[in-house]
């Protein structure tokens, strides 16, 4: 059964915006997607917004949705109540485009800084093989669909821009560990380089970014914490240092 | 201006938009954590009322309690190799090793983020700006040297060793004969098994058990142990503040018993 609803949306671009209230039409079953869709069909024709599939997995309709950051397309309407009004602005931690539209660039310059997979040179493409149990810890973290929540979420540079260009964010931090805990990857540099060259000493584990995230990954529980113990164990722990010295144990 | 105030970010002058009661959970937090440490600083300085004798019963906040003026029969085979004083100030047993049990809370993952987010509202929740300038995190000292935590943790070991030992000679009388039981060794045994929980669910003990592997399948052992500890794990939080007022309220009753305004039911 359709109802009206109460929406304010944020309208503007980098120069000047605010929020415009609206009322529309939701049916039994909407996502605020859709009513975003009706409002831009019928009120707004020139309301930018960025949205692909419809079904969670894209990333890219994120947005704020009563100042939280969420995937639009998996926000049910009949998630507020029904006097309630549903505020939607874009991405307060990006530069902003237009209306609902932010410049996500940060996140793929971060992607681009982080170190590739390096394989075993004795190996072929192909020959890889690896047991289940010692990759599964590794899989969670690919369940990623990039929508940059937890990048927006994250108050280390939501809130202090001057940090963007020493942090890479948890996104990219959890990569950073997905490849340090790899099986196969070669490169012996991971930890000192999470820590000195991607700032995950900024994290202080306050786990907005678990939170947020969409796909419900344990972002901080069981990529940051493990990563950050990783770093101690190689940098802030006389003992595993001097062990190290005496027994090479890299690669356990 | 900085953050979501940026010249190049959506001009919206709230600090949130956030509808809920986002300001609840840190309230409470700071609430508990300030009533707790108020009440572990008064009980640190009281110096006395921690042990019952004819019950066998120490407070945790007093236990190892290796002070000379400890009660002897409250010492680990008498050991004190702690003065009374220090600088002509009586120095309280607990003032000694309280730091070990304090530095593992403060260092945990989970109390970091609930005092970083209630103490010091960075951020106080999630999508609701911070107040600071200016923020390094854990970059530089003095949040570097949380890094010790795995230091701590294995004091915490040892403390949980000691206070279950405590637990366990409270099932005697008061001619010392084994097999009784009272009300306030089930405190106790509660409390130090919770201890225990908050331990093993550590995120370092996760690492050390077998988190910093590259291959769990060349150690199927130790991939055990960090399973289970990964599914205790998930209830950190939980036996984090289970434990916290475990230990308050044994430290509480033992007080209550000490000073004669409880009694000690006895079962058995």
């Amino acid at each position: 059964m359709a109802r009206s609803i109460k929406l304010r949306i944020w309208r503007g671009d980098s120069t000047d915006g605010g929020l415009k209230d609206v009322v529309v039409e939701a049916n039994e079953g909407e996502v605020v997607l859709d009513v975003i869709h009706r409002v831009q069909a019928t009120q707004m024709g020139d309301l930018a917004v960025r949205w692909n599939c419809k079904a969670g997995k894209c990333g890219s309709c994120s947005m704020e949705i009563n100042g939280k950051p969420r995937l639009a397309c998996m926000t049910q309407v009949a998630s507020f109540g029904e006097e309630e009004t549903i505020t939607v602005t874009p991405l307060r931690a990006f530069p902003i485009i237009k209306d609902l539209v932010t410049d996500v660039s940060f996140n793929y310059k971060k992607a681009m800084e982080i170190p590739a997979y390096e394989p075993p040179a004795e190996l072929a493409p192909g020959e890889a093989r690896m047991e289940q149990i010692d990759v599964e810890r590794s899989q969670e973290f690919r369940k990623c669909i990039e929508c940059f929540l937890c990048q927006d979420v994250c108050h280390v540079v939501r809130d202090h821009e001057e940090n963007k260009k020493s942090f890479a964010g948890p996104r990219f931090l959890m990569r950073m560990a997905e490849l340090d805990f790899h099986p196969l990857d070669q490169r012996k540099t991971r930890k000192q380089e999470a820590q000195e060259q991607h700032g995950l000493g900024f994290c202080n584990i306050t786990k907005c970014c678990t939170e947020v995230c969409p796909e419900h990954i344990k972002i901080t529980d069981n990529a940051l914490i493990p990563m950050k113990e990783r770093v101690a164990d190689v940098k802030y722990d006389p003992v595993r240092w001097l062990g190290s010295k005496i027994r090479k144990r890299e690669g356990l | 201006m900085s953050g979501v105030f940026s010249p190049t970010r959506a001009k919206i002058k709230e600090r949130t938009l956030r509808t809920d009661k986002w300001w609840l959970q840190p309230l409470l937090t700071f609430g508990v954590l300030f009533s707790f440490v108020i009440y572990a600083t008064f009980r640190a300085f009281e110096n006395k009322n921690y042990f019952v004798e004819e019950s066998h019963l120490i407070s945790p906040f007093y236990s190892p309690c290796l002070s000379e003026s400890c009660e002897p029969a409250a010492t680990i085979g008498g050991w004190t190799p702690f003065s009374a004083e220090i600088f002509n100030f009586a120095l309280s047993p607990a003032l000694i090793i309280l730091i070990f049990p304090l530095g593992f809370r403060m260092t945990c993952y989970y109390y970091r983020k609930a005092y970083y987010r209630s103490f010091w509202f960075s951020p106080p929740a999630c999508g609701v700006a911070e107040p600071h300038e200016k923020y390094t995190g854990e970059t530089r000292l003095p949040l570097l040297g949380q890094n010790i935590h795995r230091y701590f943790f294995y004091a915490g070991l040892v403390f949980n060793v000691i206070l279950t030992y405590d637990a366990i000679i409270s099932f005697r009388n008061k001619e010392g004969e084994w097999g009784h039981m009272t009300l306030g060794s089930l405190v106790l045994v509660l409390s130090s098994a919770l201890l225990w929980f908050y331990s093993l669910s550590c995120h370092t003990c996760r690492h050390t058990v077998g988190g910093r592997l590259k291959h769990f399948s060349k150690h199927p052992v130790r991939y055990k142990l960090w399973t289970t500890v990964s599914v205790l794990n998930t209830k950190h939080q939980q036996f984090a503040w289970f434990s916290l007022a475990a230990v308050a309220f044994a430290d509480i009753y033992v007080r209550q018993v000490a000073s004669g305004a409880w009694s000690n039911p006895i079962f058995f």
